[in-house]
């Protein structure tokens, strides 16, 4: 055979400069900058005394005694521990009954609990919060008239401002994740085992409790401890539930240190490193557990067919318990979210009050002289972080997990650094950092922009390596075998392959931006707010009415988002060659 | 054509040590030739097809293809796969998903950037070629499993490159198709005359196949010889039980001349051909395949070459076109084949006729 070189010859390569240099590079700075800089802004601030026009900023430890020696802070440090470790339990608990039944059980009705995938996506934090003080309050709230009428008292049944009140709202909110955690946990467990323990004479609750449970446990356990990290950087609930009635939490502490006139950005700062440092050590302990928990698995790469316990007629009293729990989680937030839009002002449900239904509320949302900007800026905020994180965890994480890039641990570890920042310690963080490096960011929706995406950055980098994964790496070794050059390999090969990641990683950020509410509330201006702002404003002046109609136009778009999302994902699922 | 010299290759595991994947590895493959490396997993044989390939980078050696250096870590010399010109197909096949048929085949000569009337005809002469031609506008995912390794092949061929590189291309399929591609895929090497470096663990595919092989093991090359050569005359313990099966007989030399010897052994005395390193009074074991022990119940006419044995029939396993018997001789049990007509029953006296020139001493100590 004659080799036709000449003819055959490569396109000429420029060897002095390697273009995927600079692809590296950027993303390393841009890391780098997103990730640490402010870290070490907030880091700086909590030695700071206030500046005032008087005096200039002083470094001192001054915050840091008021953080920790007020005789208040004992009661902080244990009001956020019993909170989150309440909400944590309580997911738990919930979120693994569930995911059991559902897994592992033969309850009807199972095709509902697909849907509870999507319910935290689809319902934010604060209109969850908010429906559940129009149910459960002890004034106004639907489950208390209902009891009193009932029973014909007075007497107050739930009262949703307390403790117990912020723990069942929270816990509720965070149990679909939890059972979305143990779901993936019993999925990957080998059904044999539990068949053994049934031909060896146990019974379903003896199976359930010393063999699922027990072979479950580190998964729980880890579950816990992403479960508690979340409660802990919750906002919406401690605000919205505890500063009424003085139930302060290091959240909504952070909160107020900022309102507070002068405002005490140093002690806001003081608190916020006692909860980042709580919230690392939480991820820290999680990823841990993960690392052990992988060395004694007893999950092997065989594929299980799931097979499921039969409960006879205990089944239907599994199905009650999914009903029950569609109810409280879906369905009366939403309706009662639905009952409040219709109304000109707030009342409880009653004849009288059907009479006077009407689409006022909508309208005057739509009315408002602000509405149209404020749905713009969510909407540019949504996309252009989407766009931005995508593209760059795609390359981060092509850098990550396909080349031999030296200190390329430490640039996964960055991208996955603002994991551990709660979204308001995160605003503080970026708001003192752009303050003190005046680059004209402050006050405009470049500032959320850049906490979008920080915030999301993990979340993309999640989706990215997933898929990047699961292109067997000789796809893109056979490009290069064919003569492609590295970019045209990404271009033509890599790209084109990690698409339906891509785009489900895409929308799954406009979604959780759409919804973001606790790092944009310290960053936002006038001109700048986004639809959860507007909803916390809403909810500041008493709005009710249009509250629940911003509301629930807002949860029917992240709904079709949300939908549009799965459709992505089935669409252009391309079976792996 | 290809010659690789004294090539290294280690990379690090998860620990962080050191893995030796290819040790002191050296080969010379002619033109048009096919050449595989053959050998257990974890043997370093597609780590050392991968080096080649420039996939991976030894950490010393050369490589160098018709005149050309495409490695050397003496002369810094390490030219990126996609300069190289070599056609790879892999072990999954590699077939993009996302392209159909067409656009997978015409990827290579896209890159290089082909006029385009150029490209449709160097692609459908390629696809004629592996019979895919009908098949163009398929989605590449919809191909059972011998197209996709047709249409991995033709991908490969499409570029005309100088060296072909196949990662064991045949153990995807199922039995009855891999023969059939074996011989596809030797007619087409010999059409085209490529020089074909081709890797595998399966060692009636690489004597089926090869012109030359190179057994290796644990990251060395043990054994280069033509496949009669591997076979017949296995220079080492490792080859002889790793192609085909064998009967090892330990032993010592008690008498060597002109490449013959004489063997005492647990059997008795046995005449046989003596590999390289076999020294007079040395320590062997002789191998000797089932095929070479030929069965009678009467006493065989011996020629003054062979080696006659007595022995006791121990068992029988039927196996539909021929009989595996384990014969006892002293303490030692042999394998080997027979004729289904042979039925001699167990427990009774049979002959052992081995040829001297089947029976291969090697050098070693023979404790198992």
């Amino acid at each position: 055979m004659t080799h036709a070189v000449g003819r055959l010859a490569l396109p000429d390569a420029a060897p002095r400069f390697d273009s995927r240099w600079v692809l590296i590079g950027v993303p390393v700075a841009l890391v780098l900058w997103l990730a640490l800089v402010p870290l070490v802004f907030l880091l700086w601030q909590s030695f700071l005394t206030p500046q005032t026009a008087a005096a200039p900023a002083q470094l001192t430890l001054e915050n840091y005694v008021a953080a920790y020696f007020d005789r208040d802070n004992a009661r902080l440090f244990l009001n956020s521990l019993q909170f989150a470790t309440g909400a944590a339990l309580l997911a738990l608990v919930v979120g693994t009954g569930l995911a059991w039944m559902n897994e592992r059980t033969n309850t009807p009705f199972k095709a509902l609990f697909f849907a509870l995938a999507i319910i935290p996506l689809v319902i934010p934090g604060i209109l969850f919060t908010v429906a559940w003080i129009m149910l459960a309050s002890p004034k106004i709230g639907l489950v208390n008239l209902a009891l009193q009428a009932l029973f014909g008292t007075d007497a107050v049944f739930v009262n949703i401002y307390s403790m117990a009140g912020m723990i069942w709202v929270d816990g509720l909110h965070y149990s679909p994740m939890a059972f979305l955690l143990m779901t993936a946990a019993f999925r990957s467990m080998d059904p044999a085992l539990e068949e053994q323990a049934a031909l060896s004479g146990a019974s379903v609750p003896q199976i359930a409790r010393r063999i699922t449970l027990r072979l479950a446990w580190p998964a729980a356990l880890g579950a816990l401890l992403i479960l508690f990290v979340r409660s802990i950087e919750s906002f919406e609930v401690p605000a919205l539930l505890g500063l009424p009635v003085g139930i302060h939490v290091y959240t909504s502490s952070i909160y107020q240190a900022i309102h507070d006139y002068p405002s005490r950005i140093g002690l806001a700062a003081a608190y916020a490193v006692t909860l980042l440092l709580i919230t690392s050590l939480g991820i820290y302990a999680q990823s841990r557990l993960a690392r052990e928990g992988s060395r004694f698995a007893t999950v092997t790469g065989k594929g299980f067919r799931p097979r499921t316990i039969d409960l006879g007629r205990w089944r239907y009293v599994t199905a009650a318990i999914f009903i029950l729990y569609f109810v409280v989680i879906v369905l009366l937030p939403f309706l009662v979210l639905v009952w409040t839009s219709l109304q000109k002002f707030y009342s409880a449900p009653s004849w009288a009050a059907l009479d006077r239904l009407s689409l006022d509320s909508y309208r005057a949302v739509l009315d408002y002289p602000q509405f149209a900007g404020v749905v713009w800026n969510s909407l540019v905020l949504a996309f252009g972080s989407a766009a931005t994180v995508t593209l760059l965890s795609a390359v981060i994480a092509w850098v990550v997990l396909r080349t031999k890039v030296p200190g390329r641990w430490l640039l996964d570890n960055l991208a996955s650094l603002p994991l551990v920042f709660p979204g308001l310690v995160l605003g503080l963080a970026i708001m003192v950092c752009y303050l003190t490096i005046d680059i004209g960011v402050y006050g405009t929706l470049w500032i959320m922009f850049i906490a979008y995406v920080t915030r999301f950055l993990p979340y993309g980098m999640r989706y990215n390596s997933a898929s990047m994964l699961q292109i067997h790496k000789e796809l893109e070794e056979s490009a290069a075998m064919s003569g492609a050059s590295w970019g045209m390999t990404f271009a033509r090969v890599v790209l084109p392959l990690l698409k339906p990641g891509l785009l489900a990683g895409f929308i799954y950020v406009m979604i959780v931006s759409i919804r973001e509410l606790s790092s944009s509330i310290l960053l936002y201006s006038p001109g700048t707010e986004v639809v959860s702002i507007m909803i916390w404003e809403l909810w500041q002046n008493g709005q009710y009415v249009e509250l629940s109609a911003l509301g629930v136009m807002l949860i029917a778009a992240l709904f079709v988002l949300v939908l549009l999302a799965q459709l992505a994902g089935r669409r252009f699922g391309i079976a792996e060659a | 054509m290809l010659s690789v010299r004294s090539l290294f290759t280690e990379y690090a595991n998860e620990r962080g040590g050191a893995v030796k994947a290819a040790q002191d590895v050296s080969f010379e493959v002619p033109e048009g030739k096919l050449f595989t490396l053959l050998g257990p997993s974890g043997c370093g044989k597609t780590t050392t097809l991968r080096s080649i390939a420039g996939l991976e980078k030894p950490t010393a050696g050369e490589i160098e293809v018709g005149g050309r250096l495409v490695y050397s870590s003496g002369k810094g010399v390490f030219v990126a796969p996609n300069k190289r010109n070599f056609g790879m197909v892999f072990q999954s096949y590699a077939i993009w998903p996302h392209m159909n048929v067409f656009q997978n085949v015409a990827f290579p000569l896209e890159v290089r950037r082909l006029p385009r009337k150029e490209t449709r005809e160097r692609v459908m002469r390629v696809l004629h070629a592996v019979q895919l031609d009908e098949l163009v506008d398929r989605d590449a995912t919809k191909l059972s499993g011998g197209q996709q390794q047709r249409l991995a092949l033709a991908r490969a061929l499409v570029m005309e490159p100088q060296l072909l590189l196949l990662d064991e291309p045949l153990s995807n399929l199922d039995a009855k198709l891999r023969d059939r591609m074996r011989s596809e895929l030797k007619r087409l090497q010999r059409d085209l005359n490529l020089t074909t470096v081709y890797v595998t663990h399966d060692q009636s595919e690489a004597l089926a196949l090869s012109h030359e092989i190179a057994v290796m093991s644990e990251g060395r090359v043990v054994q280069i010889g033509t496949p009669r050569q591997i076979y017949e005359q296995p220079g080492d313990r490792f080859v002889a039980d790793f192609v085909g099966t064998t009967n090892f007989i330990a032993g010592t030399v008690i008498a060597l001349a002109d490449g013959r010897c004489v063997v005492s052994s647990a059997m008795g005395e046995l005449k046989a051909h003596a590999s390289e390193g076999v020294g007079k009074d040395a320590r062997v074991i002789v191998s000797v395949r089932p095929e070479d022990v030929e069965l009678s119940e009467a006493p065989p006419a011996a020629a003054a070459g062979d080696n006659v044995l007595k022995g006791t029939v121990d068992a029988k396993d039927f196996l539909g076109d021929y009989l595996d018997f384990h014969v006892k001789v002293g303490d030692i049990v042999l394998t080997a084949k027979a004729h289904p007509s042979l039925r001699t029953p167990t427990g009774d006296a049979i002959y052992l006729r081995m040829k001297a020139d089947k029976c291969v001493a090697i050098a070693g100590d023979g404790a198992r």
